[in-house]
Order: C-alpha cells, then structure tokens, then sequence
C-alpha cells in the first residue's frame, strides 16, 4: 500500500523553496512515504499532483476536529506506536458522561469546574457527552441546548435513534458537536445527517473486522470526519482493539483505520474507571468517554495525559528570570534552582507552602534538572554567576547569601568564588524546603 | 479491503525469575511466584504468550513510618511497630500477592539498626507470612553492604529478592546472593544502557540472569513519570528484540515515590481546586502503577490498600485473554 518517495517526488514541484519544513522535496517526499508529514505543509504542490497522490499523501490518521473556536478538540493525526520514537501530537481527550434524565444544566454547571493548575500548566476535561437515556427527542434535544447554554466546550450527543439525534444535533449544529453513532442499523440516514449538518460522526461496529466494513460503507457515502469504536467494552478487548487500529494505520497505512479511535469505560465505580480510562488514555483512544466527574478523579488522569503527550526531545523550561515568590521584603532568601520547569515548579510550590516569601533564580541550563545540569557541566558557580549579574540580585536583596540545591553542595566552593556571596547548602529534595526555611530564616 | 489483524513477531522473550522456594526447595514459604515470561508487549495476548500476571506487592517497614500521609493510620496503625502483623495484614486482608520489607532502620539517621537486627526482623516477617519476600536495604550504600550479606544468609533457602545493587556497589550484594541463593534487583538511573551494563556486570560474577529484577527507577506521577515508562517501553522491546541483557522482569517502586509528592498529601483545604486528598492520592497511586503496567512492569510495589487492590483488579481485567481468531 502507499507510495515510495521516489514516486512521490515525482509529483513535486523540486524546487527545494524549504517552505514545507524540510530543505528538499525529497526530503519532503520521504517524510510523506514515512507518513510523517503531510502534503498541504507543500504550498506550491499542484491540484494534479493533489489527486494523484491522493490517500498514499494522507497522514496515517485523519486529524477529526469536534467543536469550534478556542474550545475545539483536535483528535488524531498520529505517527507513533511509542512516544519514544518520536512524539504523541494530540492529546486523547476526556468527555465526561451526561444523561438527559438527569439535571442537565446543574451538571454542566459542575462541569465548568472541571480545570486544574498544576506546575504552572492549565488542565482541562475538554467535552460533554450527552446520552439520550430518555429515548425522548424533545428531551434529548432540550438537554442538547441545556448543555450548549452552559459550556462552550464540544459535545458528544450519544444516541443510535436517528430522529432523536437529528432533533438534538439540528439544534446545536453550530457547536459541531461529534454525533454518535453510525451503526450496521442506521449508517446510511445517520451519515447523510452528519454531513448535512457538516458534524463529525462516530462509527460504531460490532468487533474489528464489522468496523472496518462499516467505515467503508460510510465513506463510500462521502463523509470523512469519522472517530472509531470498535464496541468491545472489556478492558482487554478494548487495549487489544485500539493497538490494532493504530497499528494498521500507521504500520499498513490501512485506510478504514485511518481515523481517531475512541473508547468508553464500563466499570460504575470511580476509581476502577479513572484506572480503566487509564488505560485506553496510555494506549491510543484519542478520545475516551467516562462517568467519573470529581476533580481528585480527573486531575490524575489529567497529569497522567500531560506526561504522556509531552516531547520526548524537549525539557519543558521556564524563563530563565528571577521570580520573587509572595511579599518579598530586601532581607528575603534567595533559592537557586534550574529552568527544567518540572524542576522549577516543584520548587516555587515548594517556597510557597514554606509561607516565607522568597526569590528563586532559575538558571539557564537548557531546561535540564539540577543533577543532570551539574553534569554536563551546565549549573556552575559561573552560571550561578551569571543569572544573579542578569536579575540584578545585588540591588533586591540587602544582603548576599544564597541558598544551592543539595544535590550540587559539591559547587558550593566555586559558586562563592565567583559569585562571591555565600553560599548555603539546602536540602537535596524540593520537599525538604519549608522545613529548611522555617529554621534559617522564620 | 478486508480487515486482517497486525501480529507482530519478536526474535525473543522475556526471561522467567521465581521468588520463593516451598519446604520441598529448601525454603519455608506456602507457595512461590514466577514472573516475566512474555513473549509480547504488555496485555497484548492476540499475539503472544503472557505465561505470568503481574504481581502486586505491598510495602512494610521495619520501622514506624515517621512521615507517612495520616490516611495510613487507619490500614497500618496498629502494626507500625510490628513488621510481622504488618506483613501479616497486607497479606491476609489486604490481599497483597508477596511483601516488600524496607530495612529503613538500619540507616544511621533513623535507628542505626544492627545486621543482626535486620537479619531477626527478616526471620520474623518470613515466619509470620506465606508468601515470597523482597528485601530493600535502607539506602545507604556503605550501611546496606553491612546489613544485606547478614539477611541472605539468616534467610538462606528462602530465595528473597533482595535489593539493590547499583552500578557503583553491586559486588557485595551480588556475591550474597550467589552465595546464599537469592534474587537480586538491579537498580539503575533512568538510564537505559547503565541498566544493560549494570546486568552485564551482574551476570559477569556469574548471577544467571534468571535471578536478576530490573529496577529501572520510576517517578510519580506528575514528576517525570513519562522517563520511566519510556525507559521500561524501550526495555521490553529491546527484551523482545533479542537483547538478553534487558529481558528481565521489572520492578517499581510506586508507593514510595508517589506518597512523597504534595499531589498525594495535600489536604483538600490546602489546595481546594485538586480535591478531596486520599481519593487523590489513592488515584495518584493507582495512576502511576496502571501506566507503568503498561510500559511492561512486572512487579508493582504500592502502599495504599486501596490503590493495591485497584490494581489488582486492573491486573486481572488486562489478563483476559483476546485473539482475533475466528
């Protein structure tokens, strides 16, 4: 399946402008052959070419966006089995589950509270799914328009009925919410509705291999915005399910499997479903569905989420720039940390809870930790140096102590030499600060 | 285009280690535990054998925890300062599958403990549980060499695991455990070349590799637990690629690290936009131990009852085998 990248370079204007990215259009065919790009990065590509390369140029899983404005989710659009090889791009995305039976608009409400600030990042559960447990179109409609009303964020509207999601989806069309699903039953009227009404749609299929038949059938009627589940509901099937489909996309370039997939949890406790969701989370749904709606049940996941999607390439940093954490007064301390942010966060959460305002001076080490900074020779008494010449230390505080990780006590002597302030060894774990500040400086 | 699923082929698998030994080995514990043995990436069953479950373990100290959350109190409050009741608990009604016994003690900072102390509390969570122990020492490498030579040989037969060795100290405890016929866990940092050469150097004093645990080193959840995982991705596919230096069963330590992060501890009032505390901590707990099963993990080490049996329970779930055939 797919082309080489000879045969794709062959469709390329070779000009080599490097306006896709890459410097060649070799280069750029290649990466396209390898699905690691995608033709429209080429401004100059002609329609001919367009057509010709047609799907062997598509990336190896559809991005499918759902909702609009600043609150659309981008599902999709993957390279990878392991983030190691390269990144994971789109982070799965968390709706949360909603009956029309229920009081919809109260829920909602406390859905909006769903966002968290952790290490200086923002969380945020990113859309509501709207079942049609009523098996009432006018309710299931009313509750549509409930939730519009309430959030800004996409809506799942969850119900095999066509009438009923036709009521509910004419109503919030606008919203571009996903609607779910087509299925062996219903495929034909419920996608001539999603592509009327311009939405995303879900197929849903009875195993792997009804799936990819049914994904046919759809496509065939001309709508391609199209998220994936295969029905299995256990665990296992489910690990199994969504490794097959990433794994036919990117691996056979098999286009049935080409989309975002997406999976539901079936456990009714909280905690079984934040550690199923888990699961599907680490392992390739790029949207998973849930009940769970407490905060200390999503923030983990949350975390879990923004760990995975991370660059395995590229240290999170801050600005390297001293930060006066609460009322600081010229006699306050002075912490010296690094700019990995994960490092430099854990210390300001740190300094804070300590209640004794302080600065800390995060030095520039590329965004590496204290330990793997001292090591390659990128926190030394010279860089300390350097960043409390660049703050301006000298004209902020009264005095000229400062305070090293203990990690790196061993810079202790050269960090005075040329800094020439003191130097004052403090614990090796962030954790150890508020007990450290509390007897040096209460 | 007909639906034909992806089976990968690998050219190996992952080595089998056994924890215990019964009366009839010369041990005394009821039954032992083998772990490792995949022929597949985690849970993948269509596509290979998983011979083993992974185990969950439940942490104990030798000494009462200083610092522990005070949600702790109500599971481990009355044993603290009973290392036996205390393994006897996790075990019987916490459900643990084997027990990790941390020999804090024995650092000169807490209480100094002799190795003849840490020998006496080993013989007495050995007699008081059934199951196969895992034995850490306290940290300090200059103190841990004192005490682990002196808990191998008063638990000779056993078959313990014992831990760690590092690529900076690793002939002692190496050389305890050939003597006396232990496991060995091979702890490296986040580094997954250390941790082939770590197993090489363990394998050169002639410790087959069918007594090694790979202890990779993790972070919680929220502290760089995205190295971790990545490192044990990379290990298991280097395991199933026919690397024979990295197809060890993996260990983690996941309570300990996760009950030292504010995510866990906190109080509600502290922090009132992440929630209620030990629902957050148990999650944080459960989080990392789920994603890190993922990444291949054999032997989860956790401390929250409730987190432990969470995990089980995942555990289990993930063990129900699947095939795409017919």
């Amino acid at each position: 399946m797919g082309l080489t990248g000879l045969e794709i370079f062959k469709q390329l204007p070779k000009t080599n402008t490097g306006d896709c990215g890459f410097p060649t259009c070799l280069a750029f065919a290649m990466a396209l052959a390898a699905g690691k790009t995608s033709l429209e990065k080429c401004p100059h590509v002609s329609e001919e070419a367009k057509e010709a390369l047609g799907a062997a140029a598509a990336p190896p899983i559809r991005l499918v966006k759902v909702g609009t404005g600043d609150t659309a989710v981008e599902l999709g659009d993957e390279t990878e089995l392991f983030r190691h090889d390269k990144r994971f791009y789109h982070p799965t995305a968390i709706a949360v589950l909603i009956s029309d039976t229920e009081d919809v608009a109260a829920r909602v409400k406390d859905f909006g509270e769903l966002e968290f600030d952790r290490v200086g990042l923002h969380f945020v559960t990113d859309m509501v799914a709207l079942k049609n447990a009523s098996g009432d179109a006018a309710k299931f409609k009313a509750a549509a328009e409930a939730v519009a009303a309430g959030t800004k964020r996409p809506m799942v509207l969850i119900s095999e009925d066509v009438a009923a999601m036709e009521a509910a989806a004419t109503a919030v069309a606008a919203g571009k919410p996903l609607l779910y699903a087509a299925t062996g039953e219903n495929y034909e009227a419920m996608t001539a509705l999603a592509a009327r009404l311009g939405c995303p749609l879900a197929v849903k299929g009875n195993g792997l291999a009804d799936l990819s038949d049914l994904v046919e059938k759809v496509v065939k009627l001309g709508h391609k915005d199209l998220v994936l589940d295969s029905g299995s509901r256990d665990t296992s099937q489910v690990l199994a399910d969504l490794t097959q489909i990433r794994r036919l996309a990117v691996k056979k370039r098999y286009r049935p499997f080409g989309y975002p997939a997406m999976a539901f949890t079936s456990k009714d406790d909280p905690f079984a479903e934040v550690v199923q969701a888990g699961v599907y989370l680490s392992k390739y749904a790029g949207l998973v569905v849930m009940k769970a709606s407490k905060k200390e049940e999503l923030l983990p996941l949350l975390s879990w989420r923004q760990n995975l999607f991370t660059d395995p390439q590229k240290p999170i940093q801050v600005e390297p720039k001293a930060v006066a954490v609460g009322e600081v007064t010229p006699d306050s301390p002075v912490y010296i940390t690094t700019n990995f942010s994960l490092t430099y966060y854990i210390v300001e959460g740190e300094v804070e809870s300590s209640k004794i305002p302080a600065w800390i001076v995060p030095v520039n080490t590329d965004g590496i930790s204290v330990l793997t900074a001292w090591a390659a020779g990128k926190l030394t008494g010279e860089a300390i140096n350097k960043a409390l010449k660049k703050d301006d230390m000298e004209s902020k505080v009264n005095h000229k102590t400062l305070v090293l990780p203990g990690y790196v006590a061993v810079l202790s002597g050269s960090t005075e030499e040329a800094t020439g302030w003191k130097v004052m060894v403090g614990p090796r774990e962030a954790s150890g600060i508020p007990k450290f500040a509390k007897a040096n400086f209460a | 285009m007909a639906f034909t699923p992806v089976k990968d082929k690998y050219r190996s698998k992952v080595g089998e280690v056994t924890l215990g030994a019964t009366r009839e080995q010369g041990g005394t514990r009821a039954y032992t535990i083998t772990v490792g043995g995949e022929a597949t990436l985690p849970f993948l069953h269509f596509e290979g054998e998983i011979p083993n479950r992974p185990v969950v373990a439940l942490e104990v100290w030798d000494v009462a925890p200083a610092d522990w959350n005070p949600c702790f109190e109500p599971f481990y409050g009355d044993v603290y300062n009973n290392p036996a009741a205390w393994a006897k608990k996790c075990v019987e009604e916490f459900g643990a599958d084997l027990v990790v016994l941390r020999l804090r003690g024995a650092d000169p900072d807490v209480k100094d403990a002799s190795p003849e102390d840490c020998a006496k509390v080993v013989k007495d969570v050995l007699a008081a549980v059934g199951c196969p122990l895992v034995v850490l020492g306290c940290g300090k490498a200059e103190k841990d060499n004192q005490i682990m030579p002196a808990v191998a040989e008063a638990a000779a037969g056993e078959n313990l695991l014992l831990g760690v060795a590092e690529q900076e100290n690793y002939k002692s405890l190496t050389a305890a455990c050939m003597v006396h016929k232990h496991n060995i866990i091979a702890q490296s940092p986040i580094d997954i070349n250390i941790c082939k050469q770590l197993n090489i150097l363990i394998t050169e004093m002639n410790l087959p590799p069918n007594r090694i645990v790979i202890d990779p080193t993790i972070a919680a959840l929220g502290y760089g637990l995205e190295y971790g995982y990545s490192i044990m991705e990379r290990a298991r596919n280097g395991a199933l690629g026919g690397d024979s230096m990295l197809a060890m069963p993996m260990i983690g330590n996941v309570g300990y690290e996760v009950w030292r992060v504010k995510e866990a501890n906190a109080s509600a009032a502290e922090y009132p936009g992440w929630g209620e505390q030990e629902a957050r901590g148990i999650l944080w707990e459960a989080t990392t131990a789920m994603a890190l099963l993922q990444a291949g993990m054999d032997i989860v080490v956790m401390r929250h009852p409730k987190a432990a049996g969470l995990i089980k329970q995942n555990i289990d779930e993930l063990m129900v085998k699947t095939s795409y055939e017919g």
